[in-house]
């Protein structure tokens, strides 16, 4: 019995009118945790009650104190009929189980109620004293640390990282119980939020106790997904990176989180730790899956993996791996895969390139939720092949790892993605990468899929090593970890343009954030490219396989068109890719996000070169002529717009030999029937290295179309999905975040793909067009991690439709010498990668009709409100004073906000932001993972529809708009309550809305999650909230010097 | 394809102060995209009219979500739905319960009653306000005064600490609720030519000089029961009936004549006028002050100064100069007069119809 949880119910505020003849409410609160359940008396007559109760102790065993909630229902007392529920608190009382999060729960939780919403608020004191347990066979996992960031969180350490750590944990889903068919929707969705708030506190445990069997005290990268897989059930999972973490001491100035100066694990050799970088523990790799088409054999499987990364020939056979290759003693939880995207300086050696898999599956009911075998045995042949997809590469790890899934009915698509990398060895634990030495000789034939690893040695091995000592850290990361005479895949290498010793790509695709220490030219920006498929519809294994078929030609053009946007940017490399595939009945959505940028260290890009196949007659060349003037004017603009003027001296230099065998394979990727023409234009090496365009058949003129009409972003704006935008480094400290839904209903016609493709785009770029419109008042601002999510929800029988989240941090910085603001996208999604060239064209097949919807939600994070307090006294005026204001700091104009405020206001602001930090200030403290799901329904859809009739606009955006209000509000009082004033890493990472107007009915569910932290202004001390002063003394008196 | 759904929510409630007076107006999302377009919306971030149509119709959106919490600004604060930087949500509410003069001037002193409410399509073809205005605005006034009605205490802090209002804005309301509960008769033709802030004043001096809060809590600390600033002290409407001696008594009478004109002399040109007026004059103001126990009475007192006062003055075209220093000479004179021993209540009623008659005389 190693814990005592206490709670105690101090007081109730705003609570609705329960009782029509008085107008007031008697309430009552019951306490309730596992099955012991505790009641305040009833406070008669009163809106606002004062239980002032005593402290209701739960004696339980740490395993529940981490599965279960503290489930707080508030009643109103009814002496003659049943006592009326007003709404319920969940507490998560995680966080109070490490010492190093917070201590006590303590504030105004909103009561939820999952017809009505919020009904008021309730005072709460909550506490847990933990004995310690020091049982071996523990089931519980109190005190390991959980992050949502991706990062080493600020204020730590890492002293080792373990590796990847996954779990996942099934049931039925409450809703498709038969049980569900005789209780209320109410009824039903409690128990829904209840068995997902218990299912992630039991996976949290699970993983918990992965990581201390590791050795490790902390997840970092933590990502939970719930699939509602509908009939078949639900499915909890989560991956993370396990470490061990050492609190930095509040007084150190620990801006940036430092690797330990030495690792009590590190390896022998430090001064070469290439020698000790080994082809990776390998898992069992065989080689047949990637290419074995499960789909057709199988009944209830469809594996498909079309290609990965840059590695398209990765799925083509590779020499089986001999036995004595793997080592049986690792388990699959330690390959080196990492969710981290963004890591300290010198972990990170070499990125080869982005890997991805994706595979169809057929669901069916979950027979036993105890043994998740199905489920498991899926995610792990992903990782398989995501890790041999690594390792064609020559890479040994997988970084910025993600998994997702896209269900429709019965089929799901399982997607993972990460970029292939070499890290330096010296913090990784000895069994996860130092046991490549005994290696090296077994896995040194060299094989053409499976390159370099071991490259290390031989021949090559002397200089590779003398250079990478020299290396400098602003380009080592480009060079390429594979082998130059077999590369995985066709590519165009140059010696590097930073160092000019060692080769490097021509373009560089990863889903990490753009390491700190890599030199850009110019500034980055949004790329994004969007497709839409016809499928016909189909049920079960036919269905399966043909959205099989269709997936790598999607990728394929996805791929195309990132390439495309990204020559037409003048850039040559992406970071924070994520590429989500949507299935729908009738339809796939695609749509990738990326964050384009120079990296000076990378060839310069070629132009686009615009090729008809048949040139017959004069006006066909003409119209190829001016279009390809467009373009090169389109490029020469964007080099100006994104500052891009790399140095030109370069130029010579790069004269170097690069081997012909190199020259004929340099295209990365064409089209089969271009190939011909390519290699009549001059394209000596990777400098003019044009990217040929056919615009003979109907899809490259789509692939043109969508080139240009991409809307330029207006000036003031800046966009990127990644965390830091590229170029820019003055952050103000102000932001904001922003969450757009929308839905579209396509009308019955009969759409080809080039109109749904039309559509779609058309529905991304008014989507942007609107963030930008709504924010312009404070530009210049840029928008980071600005991310897009799209889904096809399924409905009724006639409708499809997708929906696109787009989560938007806001951030203000300044140039050099205006002020400006900075806003960015991330993608939550999933993430693919795009890149090869699939054989054949992907056909269009017709559809009879189809009509979809798409919803966007948008997070956007606006850092100043500077807008505000400007705009008080001239409404007209705003934005013209405020641009010829310029004031000369962020610190005189927070100053005098602060002074308008009316003193003590009562609500502790909380900030939220997708980004791992808060520009312009420190996170003194980490206070433990926030982790909600909320349900909301409607059954008076109708009589919001008439109520809202006057703004000639529908009940359910209003209905989806308060909810998403409302869960910020829980999320930001929970927050508050931990004694937190910010939530970062924040994401919201299911957004599912149902609507039935015939039952007048809507429902949504809603998952957030992030990390809740205690920060502090570097610059201005007023703004640190009062709770800080109290509970955190010694940091906010260290901090008060800067 | 058909927009089914277009959500925008911030962490931080973002909100555009021009449209929110263009809801606060109570135009429709169509009508306010129209005048955002006029007003150049399209010409910012290479806008199209879609887009323009999503923002307004998400901040509209948003107004009505908040119009809840606006009711009782007090909440506004401590409520956790919306996050509203605090500099935003003062401007929120002032702007919320400011109103149209010309909505307040036709709807001054009139009961607010559900029957009044449902004049208001009148009241709105009259001042060319939306009906939606019309109401919000009516709500706005019937709202403060059921809340302001039970309290105790000076009404303008009572406004202010419940609605969180500027001080002006407060004065303003003030005085609506005062009208209001009084129902001074405003509505008269001879009246329409007053203006709602006329009408504020007088009642502000009313508020400051004839409540029970005027003359200083200290002194009546049981009638802090009482609606202080409300309601009109009747212990001294009583005693105004004492200055009744100022007409009734000839002699006395004479005097203050007398004294008048002595101080005037010379130095108003409507001299000739203001001696052959005089008794009609003070007749006039002592019989309005002894009537004011009766509640007909007080309602009638804007009519009747403008009447009895007013009309008469500007009649023989005395200017507000002259006015002023009649005024100032009556009431002085009355100080001289030996056997008048009321100089108190004099003093208190004549400072304030002094103030009000400077503030009505005019075109």
């Amino acid at each position: 019995m190693p814990g005592k949880l206490k709670a105690k119910i101090v007081a109730g505020r705003h609570l609705p009118v329960m009782d029509r003849a008085s107008d007031l409410t008697d309430a009552f609160v019951e306490v309730k945790f596992g099955n012991t359940t505790f009641k305040t008396d009833v406070f008669p007559k009163s809106l606002n009650p004062q239980w002032n109760s005593e402290w209701f102790k739960f004696e339980v065993d740490d395993e529940d104190l981490q599965d279960e909630p503290l489930q707080i229902t508030v009643l109103d007392h009814d002496t003659y009929s049943a006592n009326d529920a007003i709404g319920k608190v969940y507490i998560d009382i995680d966080p109070l189980l490490s010492c190093e999060a917070a201590t006590v729960i303590s504030g105004w939780l909103p009561i939820y109620d999952t017809i009505h919403g919020i009904r008021g608020e309730i005072n709460v004191l909550v506490k847990v004293d933990l004995f310690n347990d020091l049982n071996r066979f523990r089931q519980s996992s109190c005190g390991v640390k959980f992050f949502c960031t991706t990062s080493i969180p600020r204020c730590y350490r890492v002293a080792l990282v373990h590796g990847f750590v996954e779990e996942l944990v099934v049931n039925e889903d409450p809703e498709y119980q038969w049980i569900d068919r005789i209780r209320t929707p109410r009824a039903s969705n409690e128990a829904r939020q209840r068995l997902i708030s218990l299912m992630s506190g039991e996976l949290q445990r699970k993983i918990g106790l992965k990581v201390l069997e590791m050795g490790g005290n902390a997840v970092v990268g933590y990502l939970q997904c719930f699939d509602l897989e509908g009939e078949s059930g639900l499915v909890v999972r989560a991956i993370g990176t396990a470490c061990t973490l050492d609190k930095l001491s509040p007084g150190t100035d620990s801006k940036e989180p430092v690797f330990s100066e030495d690792p009590p694990h590190s390896l022998s050799g430090p001064p070469t730790p290439l020698r000790t970088l080994p082809s990776s523990s390998p898992p069992p790799f065989s080689p047949s899956k990637p290419c074995s088409r499960q789909s057709s054999s199988s009944d209830t499987d469809l594996s498909l993996t079309p290609r990965i990364g840059k590695t398209s020939p990765a799925s083509s056979p590779s020499p089986p791996l001999s036995a004595p290759f793997l080592i049986p003693t690792l388990k699959l939880t330690e390959f080196p895969i990492f969710t981290l995207t963004c890591f300290p300086p010198g972990f990170l050696v070499h990125v080869g390139g982005v890997v991805s898999t994706r595979s169809v599956k057929l669901l069916d009911r979950i027979h036993n939720p105890d043994e998740p075998e199905t489920r498991d045995a899926w995610w792990e042949e992903i990782r398989q092949e995501i890790k041999s997809h690594a390792k064609a590469l020559g890479c040994h790890a997988v970084v910025g790892y993600s998994e997702s899934t896209s269900i429709c009915e019965e089929v799901c698509i399982l997607s993972a993605s990460g970029t292939a990398a070499m890290l330096n060895p010296r913090f990784m634990r000895e069994g996860c990468l130092d046991t490549g030495g005994s290696d090296h000789r077994l896995s040194r034939q060299p094989h053409p899929g499976m390159v370099g690893s071991e490259r290390g040695e031989g021949e090559v091995s002397s200089t590779w090593l003398g250079f990478e000592d020299a290396s400098p850290p602003s380009c080592g990361f480009v060079h390429i970890p594979y082998d130059e005479f077999n590369m995985p895949f066709p590519a165009q290498l140059t010696y590097c343009y930073h160092c000019r010793r060692q080769k490097v790509p021509d373009v560089l695709f990863t889903t990490i954030d753009l390491p700190a220490e890599a030199e850009v030219t110019g500034k980055g920006c949004l790329i994004q490219a969007r497709l839409c498929r016809t499928k016909k519809k189909a049920q079960g294994e036919v269905n399966a396989t043909s959205i099989s078929n269709l997936l790598p030609f999607m990728e394929y053009e996805l791929h195309t068109q990132l390439m495309n946007k990204l020559k037409l940017r003048s850039m040559n490399a992406l970071f924070g890719l994520r590429i989500q595939i949507s299935v729908g009945e009738n339809m796939l959505l695609g749509l990738a996000s990326a964050t384009g940028v120079y990296l000076s260290a990378l060839p310069a890009p070629g132009g686009i070169q615009i090729a008809g196949k048949t040139p017959s007659d004069l006006s066909y060349d003409q119209h190829i002529s001016t279009m390809q003037k467009r373009i090169d004017d389109t490029i020469a603009k964007n080099k100006e717009l994104y500052n891009i003027h790399p140095p030109e001296c370069i130029e010579e230099v790069v004269g170097s030999p690069i081997p012909d065998r190199q020259r004929s394979s340099r295209l990365f990727r064409s089209t089969s029937e271009s190939s011909d023409e390519l290699s009549e234009l001059d394209l000596s090496h990777g400098k003019k290295d044009a990217f040929v365009l056919e615009i003979d058949d109907t899809d490259a003129v789509e692939d043109i179309q969508s080139l240009l009409t991409d809307a330029p972003i207006p000036a003031g704006f800046y966009s990127c999905n990644t965390e830091v935008m590229p170029g820019i480094h003055n952050w103000t400290s102000g932001l904001q975040m922003f969450t757009s839904v929308r839905v579209y209903r396509l009308s019955n016609a009969n759409l080809t793909n080039q109109g749904l493709n039309k559509i779609f785009t058309d529905l991304c770029e008014n989507l942007l067009k609107s963030l930008y419109f709504k924010l312009r008042s404070m530009i210049p601002c840029c928008l980071c991690h600005l991310n897009f999510t799209v889904a096809v929800p399924e409905e009724e029988l006639i409708q499809v439709r997708g929906h696109t989240y787009l989560s938007t941090p806001l951030l203000s910085w300044s140039g050099e010498n205006e002020e400006q603001l900075q806003f960015s996208m991330e993608m939550c999604g999933e993430s693919t990668i795009s890149n090869n060239q699939p054989t054949a064209k992907p056909s269009a097949p017709s559809v009879d009709y189809g009509s979809f919807a798409d919803r966007c939600s948008t997070w956007l994070e606006l850092l100043r409100l500077k807008a505000h307090t400007i705009r008080r006294g001239s409404v007209k005026t705003i934005s013209s004073s405020e641009r010829c204001s310029p004031l000369p700091e962020g610190r005189s104009r927070s100053l005098r906000s602060t002074r308008s405020l009316p003193c003590g206001a009562p609500v502790t602001v909380v900030k939220m932001t997708p980004l791992s930090f808060l520009p312009g200030t420190r996170i003194v403290k980490y206070l433990g993972i926030i982790n909600m799901f909320f349900i909301r329904e409607t059954t008076s859809l109708r009589e919001m529809n008439r109520k809202c009739l006057h703004f000639s606009e529908g009940g359910v955006s209003g209905f989806l708009h308060s909810f998403i209000a409302e869960v910020f509000a829980m999320v930001r009082a929970h927050v508050a309550a931990l004694g937190g004033n910010a939530l970062v890493s924040y994401s919201m990472k299911e957004c599912v809305f149902m609507e039935n107007p015939n039952k007048n009915q809507a429902q949504c569910l809603i998952n957030v999650s992030g990390d809740a932290v205690i920060f502090i202004r570097e610059s201005d001390q007023e703004a640190i909230p009062p709770l800080l002063t109290s509970r955190q003394t010694s940091s906010t008196g260290a901090d008060g010097t800067t | 394809m058909s927009m089914e759904l277009d959500v925008f929510v911030g962490n931080t409630t973002i909100m555009d102060m021009e449209v929110y007076q263009l809801w606060l107006d109570g135009l429709t999302v169509s009508d306010a995209v129209k005048v955002r377009m006029d007003e150049g919306a399209l010409l910012e971030c290479e806008a199209n009219p879609e887009v323009l149509t999503s923002d307004t119709m998400d901040q509209f959106r948003t107004f009505q979500m908040c119009e809840r919490l606006l009711h009782s600004p007090t909440k506004l604060g401590s409520q956790l739905l919306y996050q509203i930087p605090a500099q935003n949500q003062i401007i929120l509410i002032e702007r919320y319960y400011e109103f149209d003069s010309v909505f307040a001037r036709e709807v001054l002193g009139k009961k607010l009653s559900k029957g009044t409410k449902k004049d208001l399509d009148d009241t709105s073809c009259k001042t060319g306000i939306t009906l939606k205005s019309c109401r919000r605005q009516f709500d706005n006034f019937k709202r403060v005064f059921k809340v302001v009605e039970e309290l105790k205490g000076p009404l303008v802090e009572n406004i202010q600490r419940h609605f969180l209002l500027s001080d002006t804005l407060a004065r303003d309301y003030a005085a609506i609720v005062f009208f209001a509960n009084s129902r001074f008769e405003t509505g008269k033709r001879k009246l329409q030519y007053l203006s709602f802030q006329d009408f504020a004043f007088c009642a502000g001096q009313l508020i400051s000089y004839w409540t029970i809060g005027a003359m200083g809590a200290p002194t009546v600390p049981d009638s802090m029961m009482e609606d202080m600033d409300v309601d009109l002290e009747k212990e001294f409407l009583n005693e105004l009936k004492d200055l009744k001696v100022l007409v009734n008594d000839k002699d006395m009478m004479d005097q203050h004549k007398i004294l008048v004109c002595a101080a005037l002399r010379g130095k108003i040109k409507v001299y000739k006028l203001m001696e052959v007026n005089f008794k009609n004059l003070s007749r006039a103001l002592i019989n309005l002050a002894s009537k004011l126990t009766h509640t007909k009475d007080v309602r009638d007192l804007f009519i009747d100064l403008v009447e009895k006062f007013i009309e008469p003055c500007r009649y023989d075209r005395w200017t507000v100069a002259e006015i002023t220093l009649f005024l100032t000479h009556y009431t002085n004179a009355a100080h001289c007069l030996g056997t008048f021993r009321h100089q108190m209540i004099w003093d208190r009623y004549m400072g304030v119809i002094k103030s009000c008659i400077l503030q009505m005389y005019h075109e």
